[in-house]
């Protein structure tokens, strides 16, 4: 095989060329994928709010909003969900930084009355076995029927009402001040209707 | 003071190759000598800061702007491959000695997965350019600090006798488990 | 050396995880389960076949001073590709909202371009040899790291959750930590001191 010659030109012409048609390649395939991908990131987000909320018929992420949180240092996304045009619930992607392992993000689902619905958790990076039991059934679905705005979500231990899992307060308590963070928000600024 | 949690957080709680798994080729290959980790680690150093800033400002004032983000896998690797080619360069005119010492490793950092890893994260975390800068800093610092640690324990390993199947790669990455498990205390502590 | 020779080095002679010791990064941090590292696998078998062909058929076009960075562009563009294929097609939640494949690989899918196994072949074989056995040489190689990472994924999901494939064989927790760092580096240590023995052995 033999070596092509690298003159000055050759060199920055083949790059230009390669990286051009690699360019138009990648165009042309980001094109064909967007779709498809637009419905895969909308299809999970759905999953998430269906979770949280009572039945609904309209498209919550196509009505999405932000509202500031209660110390205006950040905003949070709600999806409201409708049934024949009357609101249900919306849900909240809210989050903590206060994880045993730092972010967790949960999509809270709060009926119009501030009432929390249902739960679920949308990204974690807890301990195995200890904190990731927050998924479960015997944790989250205490919070279900709770209205954050009058009683302070706090775990036992620290006089509020939520029992944390053992050996996992420190997830306990973070999965409490990521409810708060979304029902403070949307007792302050969110839509009731 | 959130930049300092930031660094505990880099080099101790996430630490980049403990439990990130970014830059293990190197972690293993380089570490069997104090005096080469040290070398490397300086590198990484240098290039991973240096390479953030690149990458971050093409990103937010190349690709961004012109809706073509698809692009960040190409752009990001010919920017660090080009980034260190001119390193290499700067480094052997202005400095030579300091081109002995960590010279033979800038080559080997354009494939670590480490800066191109990191340069992806800041992006993934929205991070602004000065938080990226110190999360560069401390994960080369992590980094290093692991990899200085580890080629410590790995030259006492080397007078020890072993079963001759665990030599070399084997017992080394069960060291590292057991770093990692030891470094899995840190978590919590941010 | 004969075309099918090429394609069965990958799996166990040159097994670039086992024996090569090459691409580390993905095989300690996607193997979390037998479907993460299978997918991984696979994943990086398209683009190494892909990447192999492409180079093949260019090499005597580029220059020799610009191989390299040509070669990079040729690799990070598939890498792109699979990329954004993985996040129109294998990006949807499971039954309970477990996060997809797409998720679950993450970062690693972009890191691919730096796995020293693509262009350690597209330089040490593809730019050298024709485009058939470029393509066996990069398929042998690939499935032999999926093969590997498939290994590793099912020990550590056998020992650390009780599950193959996602299927739950005994009702309890499992070892932890050999789904956490530390387990990925003691489960792939004492794997490859294995495969030393039996090499030598030989």
């Amino acid at each position: 095989m033999a070596k092509k010659e690298s003159t000055f030109l050759s060199m920055t012409l083949t790059l230009f060329i390669v990286t051009f048609l690699a360019s138009l390649a990648l165009g042309v395939v980001y094109e064909l994928t967007k779709g498809p991908k637009a419905l895969a990131e909308g299809a999970k987000k759905n999953f998430a709010i269906k979770k949280v909320t009572p039945p609904f018929d309209n498209e919550p992420n196509a009505e999405a909003y932000r509202i500031p949180t209660a110390d205006g240092t950040d905003s949070l996304t709600c999806y409201p969900a409708k049934k024949e045009g009357k609101l249900v619930g919306t849900a909240i992607e809210s989050y903590t930084m206060k994880g045993f392992s730092g972010l967790i993000r949960v999509m809270v689902g709060i009926a119009p009355d501030g009432t929390i619905f249902n739960t679920s958790v949308l990204e974690q990076k807890e301990t195995p076995g200890l904190g990731t039991k927050m998924t479960e059934p015997f944790f989250k679905d205490q919070f279900n029927g709770m209205k954050p705005g009058s009683q302070k979500l706090m775990v036992k231990k620290d006089g509020g009402e939520v029992d944390a899992i053992t050996a996992s307060t420190i997830t306990s308590r973070a999965y409490c001040d990521a409810l708060q963070r979304a029902s403070d928000a949307y007792m302050k600024g969110g839509r009731h209707e | 003071m959130e930049y300092i949690i930031l660094i505990i957080s880099t080099v101790f709680v996430n630490n980049i190759v403990l439990a990130q798994f970014l830059g293990i080729c190197p972690f293993l290959g380089v570490s069997n000598r104090i005096s080469t980790s040290v070398g490397m680690a300086a590198a990484v150093l240098f290039v991973m800061t240096l390479a953030t800033i690149a990458t971050w400002l093409v990103y937010t004032y190349l690709l961004l702007p012109l809706g073509i983000g698809f692009l960040q896998t190409i752009s990001y690797i010919l920017v660090i491959a080009a980034l260190v080619q001119m390193v290499e360069i700067v480094m052997k005119k202005v400095s030579p000695a300091l081109y002995q010492a960590l010279g033979v490793y800038l080559p080997l950092i354009t494939t670590n997965c480490t800066i191109l890893g990191v340069a992806i994260l800041v992006i993934q975390k929205d991070y602004n350019l000065v938080t990226s800068v110190i999360f560069a800093v401390g994960n080369a610092i992590g980094f290093g600090f692991t990899m200085i640690l580890f080629s410590g324990i790995r030259e006492q390993l080397e007078l020890v006798g072993m079963p001759k199947g665990m030599k070399g790669v084997p017992i080394a990455l069960v060291v590292a488990g057991l770093m990692a498990l030891a470094f899995m205390g840190f978590a919590g502590m941010v | 050396m004969s075309n099918i020779k090429e394609f069965t080095k990958g799996f166990i002679k040159e097994n670039p995880v086992f024996v090569l010791l090459l691409g580390m990064c993905p095989t300690l941090g996607t193997t979390t389960s037998a479907i993460n590292g299978l997918g991984m696998g696979l994943a990086t078998t398209f683009v190494l076949v892909a990447s192999n062909v492409v180079i093949s058929l260019i090499k005597n076009v580029i220059p020799d001073k610009v191989r390299i960075p040509a070669f990079i562009v040729v690799i990070a563009s598939f890498v792109t590709i699979v990329d954004l294929l993985m996040s129109a097609y294998f990006n949807s939640p499971g039954p309970n909202g477990e996060p997809s494949l797409y998720d679950n690989l993450g970062i690693f899918i972009p890191l691919i371009v730096v796995n020293c196994i693509v262009l350690g072949r597209a330089e040490a074989f593809a730019s050298k040899n024709k485009v058939f056995p470029s393509f066996l040489d990069g398929l042998g190689i690939g499935l032999g790291f999926a093969f590997a990472l498939l290994i590793l994924g099912t020990v550590r999901e056998l020992l650390g959750s009780y599950s193959f494939f996602g299927y739950r064989l005994i009702k309890s927790d499992g070892i932890l930590v050999f789904v956490l760092a530390p387990g990925a580096f003691i489960a792939l240590g004492f794997i490859i001191a294995l495969i030393n023995n039996l090499r030598k052995t030989k």
